[in-house]
């Protein structure tokens, strides 16, 4: 257009226009595109696969506990004494750091299942130390109670518990 | 003196990509500071070393396996069966020390001489990148060997994370690739671990020509001011940068030949266990004065945060430090803090490497005994029994060295830039040399 007046201005409104739409387009295009780049770091799907782990409660005495492995991680099976039952219903709920009634962490109080992933910075906490007669953490220096219950140190939540089922009195179905 | 090839094929070359001409300005026409002291070596140090850590490295890859199942033993058989594979993989481990110790000296000489100030702030900028992009390159050089060390070091660095408020535990399981540090995070690692360096590479060329724009601060502080001031980089500094590495590698060298596990641990000879943590966890040396300050909050997502602030604090140094006067040397009450803080920093290597539950201090004696916090009297006489009366714990000393930290950086810097009254600077780098120089001196006493 070579005329001046209201066309011109118009022309520039349309190239504004135009302009944002191209590079709105161009930055979902390139969003778009980097996505597989970052996507292909999380779990793949043969890693996602490995989800489920059975363990024989057979042959676990009162008083001990295995650790088996549960999509890498280890998993704490403990055949937990009546004294450390007690003790971790006794415990006043509301003032832990992460309140949680052992009930809640149990489907059968003599079996204890968690994850032995310290959650503090990933450690795995050592057996029947600490304060609480539960677990301690050598890393940082959190104490677990024989709930599996944060109770003193850096680590902001108790011992996760693992999805899982009894399959009958002596075998469980972990994930 | 600017670059006229004789040459006529250097001509050719030099008409269509004049990169000799560059290199000739460099050496020849860059004016230099002709009072830079040793000091000023550390610079051209770090970049010897990078060169021998993408060497060594690129050897290294020739024989390693990264999988879980034959890391450790690929690099025993590099140790025991690779010919001279124990030289190359001692001098990249012990290389990677070297460059820490080499960028934290030229790290404080920038402190001391306030190289940071305008106009240097992107080269400091620069700087601070390539000691983050060092840091993420060691600690996942660290891992490759797949020892006992290996495996914690990731699991605990890689949990930071997971402090992060609602998006941390997948922000961690996509660094893993899975629910646990294993196969893929081995393979992930390997593949960064060669890519950095040359990142690395990329962000130093940044910063020397960020250097060469305003060209090098010197012990004085003040600017070059006339050719009086300056000499040409060769062959001068070539000269005295040469004799800085061949000291640096006799000091290289005694580490290399004679203790080449010194700043090792010897659990990173034990191969990854998945289950079982090593008692006494501690990162490599170099980070050690961060993992303190980690240590030293009580709180996850505190701790991390205020680790990374040490870090992210000294990029706003050029404008917290409000002194006008570049160099220590003329600044008399910041040149006696700058050795505190250097000090206090030396301490936080030392606690980082304590145990997080112990006492620094203990003395013994004779304490009331308490039962439930009620002091136990027997005939009108208090009962006293063996115990501590005076403990200083680690995790309190870390908390006063971590506050000291920030306290220098965050209100010293700025409150000594605004009262400190500095000595009065010379009129140009030429007369302050001549005014230490002996013969002159002897010149004005005949």
């Amino acid at each position: 257009m070579t005329t001046t007046t209201p066309g011109e201005e118009d022309g520039v409104k349309r190239r504004d226009f135009l302009y944002v739409a191209a590079g709105g387009l161009g930055a979902v295009g390139t969003a778009a595109a980097i996505w597989p780049f970052i996507s292909q770091m999380n779990p793949s799907a043969d890693v996602l696969a490995l989800s489920t782990t059975e363990v024989d409660l057979e042959g676990i005495e009162v008083g001990s506990e295995i650790t088996t492995v549960w999509q890498g991680k280890p998993v704490f099976v403990r055949h937990r004494t009546g004294e450390e039952i007690k003790k971790a219903e006794d415990v006043v709920v509301a003032e832990l750091p992460d309140p949680e009634p052992d009930a809640d962490r149990v489907i059968k109080p003599e079996w204890l299942v968690m994850i032995g992933v310290c959650t503090h910075l990933g450690c795995v906490p050592v057996k029947e130390q600490g304060e609480y007669d539960g677990w301690f953490c050598p890393c940082h220096g959190s104490h677990y109670d024989t709930s599996g219950r944060i109770r003193k140190g850096p680590a902001p939540l108790n011992l996760a518990i693992p999805p899982y089922e009894f399959l009958d009195d002596s075998n469980i179905k972990i994930g | 003196m600017s670059f006229e090839p004789k040459n006529t094929a250097v001509k050719w070359v030099e008409d269509r990509l004049p990169i000799m001409g560059m290199l000739h300005h460099a050496l020849y026409e860059y004016p230099t500071p002709k009072n830079l002291s040793y000091w000023w070596t550390f610079g051209s140090l770090a970049g010897v070393v990078l060169v021998i850590q993408i060497v060594t490295g690129i050897v290294l890859a020739m024989h390693y396996t990264p999988h879980v199942d034959m890391a450790f033993n690929s690099v025993e058989h590099i140790m025991r069966d690779v010919n001279y594979g124990w030289l190359m993989r001692y001098m990249h481990a012990n290389g990677a020390s070297m460059f820490f110790i080499v960028v934290y000296l030229h790290m404080f000489r920038g402190l001391y001489y306030g190289s940071y100030k305008a106009p240097r702030e992107l080269l400091w900028w620069l700087g601070l990148v390539i000691f983050l992009l060092m840091m993420a390159t060691a600690f996942m050089g660290y891992v490759l060997p797949w020892g006992q060390m290996s495996f914690w070091g990731a699991t605990v660095i890689t949990n930071l994370f997971s402090a992060i408020p609602v998006v941390g535990e997948s922000i961690v399981s996509w660094l893993w690739g899975g629910f646990s540090v294993d196969n893929p995070t081995l393979n992930r690692f390997f593949s960064l671990h060669y890519l950095l360096p040359f990142v690395i590479v990329g962000v130093v060329i940044l910063h020397i020509w960020a250097l060469h724009t305003n060209g090098s601060n010197n012990p004085t502080g003040i600017e070059i001011k006339d050719g009086q001031d300056s000499i040409p980089f060769h062959p001068y500094y070539t000269v005295k940068d040469l004799f800085g590495l061949a000291i640096f590698l006799i000091f290289f060298s005694a580490f290399l030949f004679y203790a080449p596990n010194y700043m090792g641990h010897p659990d990173n000879y034990i191969p990854a266990d998945p289950l079982v943590t090593p008692v006494h966890i501690v990162p490599e040396w170099y980070f050690l004065p961060f993992y303190a300050i980690l240590r030293a909050v009580p709180d996850k997502l505190g701790g991390v945060l205020l680790m990374f602030g040490a870090i992210a604090v000294l990029f706003a140094l050029p404008w917290l430090d409000k002194s006008r006067v570049r160099s220590a040397r003329f600044r008399p009450i910041y040149k006696q803090v700058f050795w505190v803080f250097v000090l206090v920093c030396v301490a936080l290597t030392y606690m980082g490497a304590q145990s997080a539950d112990g006492n620094m201090v203990e003395f013994r004696g004779m304490v009331p005994v308490e039962i439930n916090g009620v002091v136990q009297m027997k005939d009108g006489v208090v009962l006293m029994e063996e115990g501590i009366t005076f403990a200083l714990s680690n995790v309190l000393v870390s908390q006063l060295l971590t506050a000291y930290y920030f306290l220098h950086l965050l209100v010293l810097l700025p409150m000594i830039g605004l009262f400190e009254r500095p000595r009065p600077l010379p009129a140009s780098i030429a007369e302050d040399v001549l005014a230490k120089s002996p013969a002159k001196e002897e010149a004005s006493n005949a």
